[in-house]
């Protein structure tokens, strides 16, 4: 009963990125704080730079093409989009990850910084150019801005749980 | 230098071209494939168009499920604001009444011309009896402003049917699925809607800003409306019947700005329906 309930626990802390991600994207997570203003964040962002690069096989490259294809579905975005977004940052990641010996949050937030900038003007060109859907700039740079800020908190948590998974 | 460009175009390499045991796919493979998605997209090619709609019917069911305990939170956060607000509210409500009252007779009179002189020039649209649907999902995205209901095609849901909340326009529905469609809300950036602002008639556009207010464009720029005229749909372009209430100008919110009537983030259920002609 006790090993059933251990297994379940690691089970689930092994598949928590996963899960974690397929939720946001379902969700389209996004916080507002209306006292604030508009406080909005890019979860799926902060779990796939994370994940792709401290373990990438904690979240299959496939599964993350599938998630982006949800998060069009959810958001009305053309097919693919997302998708071609959260695979250049898992590209941003895999390169930090060849190119660094030993870890450091400062270094990795700082290419984090770069890939959610890049993911996120590409995706502005896409749908306005392409597309023609007319887009509020003044919010995706809010949202640039809190996801940036995140990363620092949610890669804390995920290095806290990363031991308890494998 | 020679070996730290080749450093570079290693790590590219093995970043874009290197599967690991557990990955099936290289990232390079899926890049390509989601670029082929987008252009096929772009050409609205036929396959793509049925394989969206199949993700659809299982996708925003999903995403109804899981977005639930947001919402019910969301709606007890409201329900306690509005619990404290209960005794202005009331008061308020009864002056409103006896003002509303005495508009009441005045319009009964009006609406009974109105209809006979419409029936005159030949500009009798008017909606269909209408559908009730529940809002499966309403959170905003960041581009797109829109709402996901629980009706589609198999109760009649067409493209281009007007959303309705208390009888004040919300939105227009954009995709049809078999069981689900999607509605583009008026605040959306993208939405554009022929206007008329009473009182003066005068016509004009009434576009979304992707918050909670929409603001007139392609009005003459000496033109400046009164906080409180209302704005109704004209009727031009024939996407929407003419008269229905939109919102009111706020110039404090924005110049030219519009306070809709509905508040469009707290959308539960809603009514569909399309213009028909009525008959004589």
């Amino acid at each position: 009963m006790v090993q059933k309930k251990i297994n379940f626990k690691n089970t689930l802390l092994k598949y928590f990125p996963l899960i974690l991600l397929y939720f946001s994207v379902l969700n389209e997570f996004d916080i507002d704080v209306s006292s604030v203003g508009l406080l909005s964040f890019n979860l799926p962002f902060i779990i796939i730079f994370y994940w792709s690069l401290r373990d990438p096989d904690q979240i299959g490259n496939g599964l993350i093409f599938i998630a982006g294809i949800l998060n069009d579905v959810t958001l009305g975005y053309p097919i693919g989009i997302s998708s071609f977004i959260y695979l250049t940052i898992i590209g941003f990641a895999a390169y930090l990850r060849n190119i660094t010996l030993r870890p450091n949050i400062y270094k990795d937030s700082l290419v984090f910084l770069v890939s959610i900038l890049f993911a996120n003007s590409v995706n502005s060109l896409i749908l306005s150019y392409i597309f023609s859907i007319e887009i509020n700039f003044f919010e995706i740079i809010v949202n640039i801005t809190f996801t940036f800020l995140l990363y620092f908190l949610f890669a804390k948590i995920f290095n806290y749980m990363k031991p308890m998974g494998t | 230098m020679a070996s730290g460009r080749d450093d570079f175009i290693i790590a590219i390499r093995s970043a874009f071209l290197k599967k690991s045991n557990k990955q099936q796919f290289s990232l390079l493979a899926l890049i390509i494939f989601s670029i082929v998605l987008i252009f096929l997209s772009n050409l609205n090619f036929v396959g793509i168009k049925y394989l969206k709609v199949g993700i659809n019917e299982t996708t925003y069911r999903l995403s109804a499920i899981i977005s639930y305990p947001e919402k019910k939170f969301r709606d007890s956060i409201n329900f306690f604001s509005e619990y404290f607000n209960v005794y202005n509210e009331n008061q308020n409500l009864k002056k409103k009444i006896d003002k509303l009252n005495i508009e009441k007779l005045n319009y009964f009179y009006l609406e009974n011309e109105n209809k006979r002189l419409k029936q005159i020039v030949g500009d009798d649209l008017k909606l269909s009896k209408g559908i009730i649907s529940r809002v499966l999902i309403d959170k905003d995205g960041k581009f797109l402003k829109s709402i996901i209901l629980n009706k589609g095609s198999k109760n009649g849901i067409k493209k281009g049917m007007v959303v309705l909340e208390k009888n004040y326009l919300v939105g227009q529905v954009i995709e049809v699925n078999y069981t689900t469609s999607r509605a583009i809300l008026i605040s959306d950036l993208n939405s554009n809607i022929p206007v008329v602002i009473e009182p003066g008639s005068f016509q004009s556009i009434l576009s979304g800003t992707g918050k909670n207010h929409g603001k007139i464009k392609y009005s003459k720029d000496e033109i400046e409306f009164e906080d409180n005229a209302i704005v109704y749909t004209s009727g031009s372009g024939g996407n929407f019947r003419a008269g229905l209430p939109v919102g009111k100008i706020n110039n404090q919110i924005d110049k030219l700005g519009v306070e809709f009537f509905s508040d469009l983030s707290q959308l539960s259920y809603v009514k569909i329906q399309s213009i028909e002609v009525s008959e004589k």
